[in-house]
């Protein structure tokens, strides 16, 4: 090995660093120290006035799967992932079927299906607060027209978590929709004259041709709507604030309560390690399995 | 000649009146190989989908075997179509995307098994099978394109510029494979190209187009000798015909054309024509001597084995009364006067060249 040789190796070795260096320094400042941070925090007890935060290994986890608040708030996360992930998903793709297609005014079309995407969540949140409110709200406007009673949709135990799926769902589709609309216009036209020559139906083409040229998308857009369904949670704070008696209340706007309202940081520690753990395995199975089964241009 | 398998009436199909085609014609004997040929934007391809379905014309009307399908779906029309960009499915097999049209057709199994290795044998694709169209080679595409026209049983095929995605190399023997499928099928076959050179080498019957309209459409020898028009006979043949004044060769046509082989070479004194020498281009056996007169286009003289000419050398030719093709003026349109000798035919590409009209304009500028 020359010497010069060797220079030139180092100098790559070099560049290489450099330019991974703004990417290393950030995701480490604000990615993978809080992480581990978080981990060691939730080890230790709450400090209080009089005891001082000491080590206790895993109580904060027992603790935690002996809260029946924590499985309440868990399997409502469950629940709204299970709702709002397949419908948002699939109504995206039925708004870009529509929207691709060659019809009258379908840019005004695509515009009014983001729209919601561009609206903060709070926004939205209030706009909703107007459609909900009992008495006045648009819904029940409407209801009374047709001479349905007063309906207090966000005050109800049976019904909040579904109403506030239904804002969620309003919120993320027109987001997915996008996605699908340029994954859409990737799938060459020809496609479909060829698909059409050989006597394929509208359904045919669309289930044998292209839903598979969109699995890379579907896939893409999985992975986003399952970590936006834990991480999705402003409108909580203008609708419900998690109530009434928990029955709307979600995974992360319980790791806030217990961080900021009950002073509670360890533990607010242990639930976000949880959340953590699960995500990345969810996220690990799905790229895992479907990835095999996708194909990629 | 059998009645005809495919027939086009009168066929519109423009574009706010403009592009497309204008009021088409034709007819398609069945097992013939019927070429339609022009430059881009004539036509051609917008002909072929009208026939194939996927485009409604405005006027007109379309039968195959003897039934009118202007309004019938492609899949009715019973015929099959090869893409310029192949169209195969990316995310499926060579299998399935030969077998598409049977599964849709719910063919069965054992049907599906034997058109498919008769397909594959007959377009050299075995053992490629289960490999994806994005590890194919381009001409390994195209001939699973073939293979998936082929595999449908029906007795009319399209093809829309099939070759014109592959190299040179590749072009002829997919050429060769597209003309050996026919013949043994007894496919009826319409190929859209805009290379003469295909259309002449494949066909029995050349449609020539240019802006919508058919110029002229015969046996590809009656296009080559017998040009109806200067475009036709600029258009066919390579080299192309070359074109003279009238008044140059002391005659009443507008224009004079004659095959550059056909053309000999005489003494100064007693020549036709006497023109300079402008460039040689030796291509093997013989020498391509490319010439220069103010009232003429495209001349030339073919000379056997290698020669070397000083640019500018005066050459007298010879151009046999039986071989001049007389070209009345077209009515008023052009200038009959026009400056030929200003028109550089070197710089134009030899192979899919350019309509001479836009030749024409740059000559004015």
């Amino acid at each position: 090995m020359t010497d010069a040789f060797r220079i030139a190796t180092r100098r790559r070795a070099i560049h290489g660093w450099l330019l991974l260096s703004p990417a290393l320094v950030m995701l480490s400042t604000f990615a993978f120290y809080p992480s581990v941070a978080t981990l060691w925090a939730s080890f230790f007890s709450r400090e209080t006035r009089r005891r001082p935060s000491e080590f206790i290994g895993l109580n904060n986890y027992r603790f935690l799967f002996e809260d029946p608040t924590f499985w309440k708030v868990a399997g409502n996360n469950l629940l709204y992932a299970g709702v709002t992930i397949p419908i948002s998903i699939a109504l995206a793709l039925v708004m870009a079927l529509w929207a691709n297609s060659k019809i009258p005014g379908k840019s005004f079309l695509r515009t009014a299906y983001f729209t919601p995407t561009v609206l903060p969540m709070i926004a939205a949140g209030n706009l909703w607060l107007f459609f909900y409110t009992p008495d006045i709200g648009v819904l029940d406007q409407l209801f009374g027209l047709v001479g349905l009673g007063s309906m207090n949709w966000l005050g109800r135990p049976e019904t909040s978590l579904w109403a506030i799926c239904i804002v969620t769902i309003w919120k993320e589709s027109g987001f997915f929709m996008i996605f699908y609309l340029a994954a859409l216009q990737t799938i060459p036209p020809e496609l479909k004259e060829a698909a059409d020559i050989e006597g394929a139906s509208r359904w045919t083409y669309t289930r044998r041709i292209v839903l598979p040229l969109l699995m890379p998308t579907t896939l893409f857009i999985l992975v986003n709507a399952l970590i936006n369904s834990v991480k999705l949670i402003d409108h909580l704070f203008i609708l419900t604030k998690g109530g009434p008696s928990d029955s709307s209340k979600l995974i992360l706007y319980y790791i806030w309560e217990l961080s900021f309202a009950f002073f509670d940081s360890p533990m607010a520690a242990a639930t976000t390690v949880l959340v953590l753990a699960v995500l990345g395995i969810v996220a690990a199975l799905q790229f895992g399995l479907l990835d095999r089964r996708t194909h990629y241009q | 000649m059998s009645d005809p398998f495919v027939e086009l009436r009168e066929i519109r199909r423009q574009w706010d009146g403009k592009g497309g085609v204008r009021g088409v014609s034709l007819s398609v004997p069945r097992g013939a190989f019927v070429s339609i040929l022009g430059p881009s934007g004539c036509g051609k391809s917008t002909l072929l989908r009208l026939l194939a379905g996927l485009e409604v014309p405005q006027s007109g009307q379309i039968l195959i075997g003897g039934q009118d399908v202007t309004h019938a779906a492609p899949a009715a029309r019973g015929l099959s179509m090869v893409f310029q960009s192949y169209a195969l499915f990316p995310h499926l097999s060579v299998r399935e995307n030969i077998l598409f049209g049977m599964k849709v057709r719910r063919a069965s199994r054992a049907a599906q098994a034997e058109k498919l290795a008769e397909a594959v044998a007959m377009t050299g694709l075995e053992g490629l099978e289960d490999r994806k169209p994005g590890a194919l080679s381009g001409g390994q595409r195209q001939r699973v394109a073939l293979a998936r026209a082929v595999v449908a049983g029906h007795p009319l095929c399209l093809m829309d510029e099939p070759l014109s995605n592959l190299d040179a190399k590749l072009r002829h023997s997919v050429r060769r494979d597209i003309k050996t499928l026919q013949r043994r099928l007894g496919l009826t076959v319409v190929y859209v190209t805009h290379d003469q050179s295909e259309a002449m080498s494949l066909s029995d019957h050349v449609v020539l187009m240019k802006d919508g309209a058919v110029q002229q459409q015969g046996a590809p020898e009656d296009l080559y000798t017998r040009p109806a028009t200067p475009f036709v006979a600029e258009f066919i043949g390579d080299p192309p015909m070359a074109l003279v004044e009238g008044a140059a060769l002391g005659q009443g046509a507008a224009q004079i054309g004659i095959r550059v082989e056909k053309i000999e070479r005489a003494h100064v004194d007693d020549a036709d024509l006497v023109a300079q020498v402008e460039a040689c281009e030796f291509l093997g056996g013989e020498t391509r001597v490319l010439l220069g007169h103010p009232r003429a286009r495209g001349l030339g003289l073919i000379l056997t084995g290698r020669r070397e000419l000083a640019e500018g050398t005066a050459m007298g030719l010879a151009l046999p009364d039986e071989h001049r093709v007389l070209f009345p003026a077209p009515g008023g349109q052009k200038d009959p006067q026009q400056n030929y000798g200003a028109t550089d035919r070197q710089t134009a590409p030899r192979d899919g060249r350019k309509a001479p009209s836009q030749q024409t304009e740059e000559v004015s500028r």
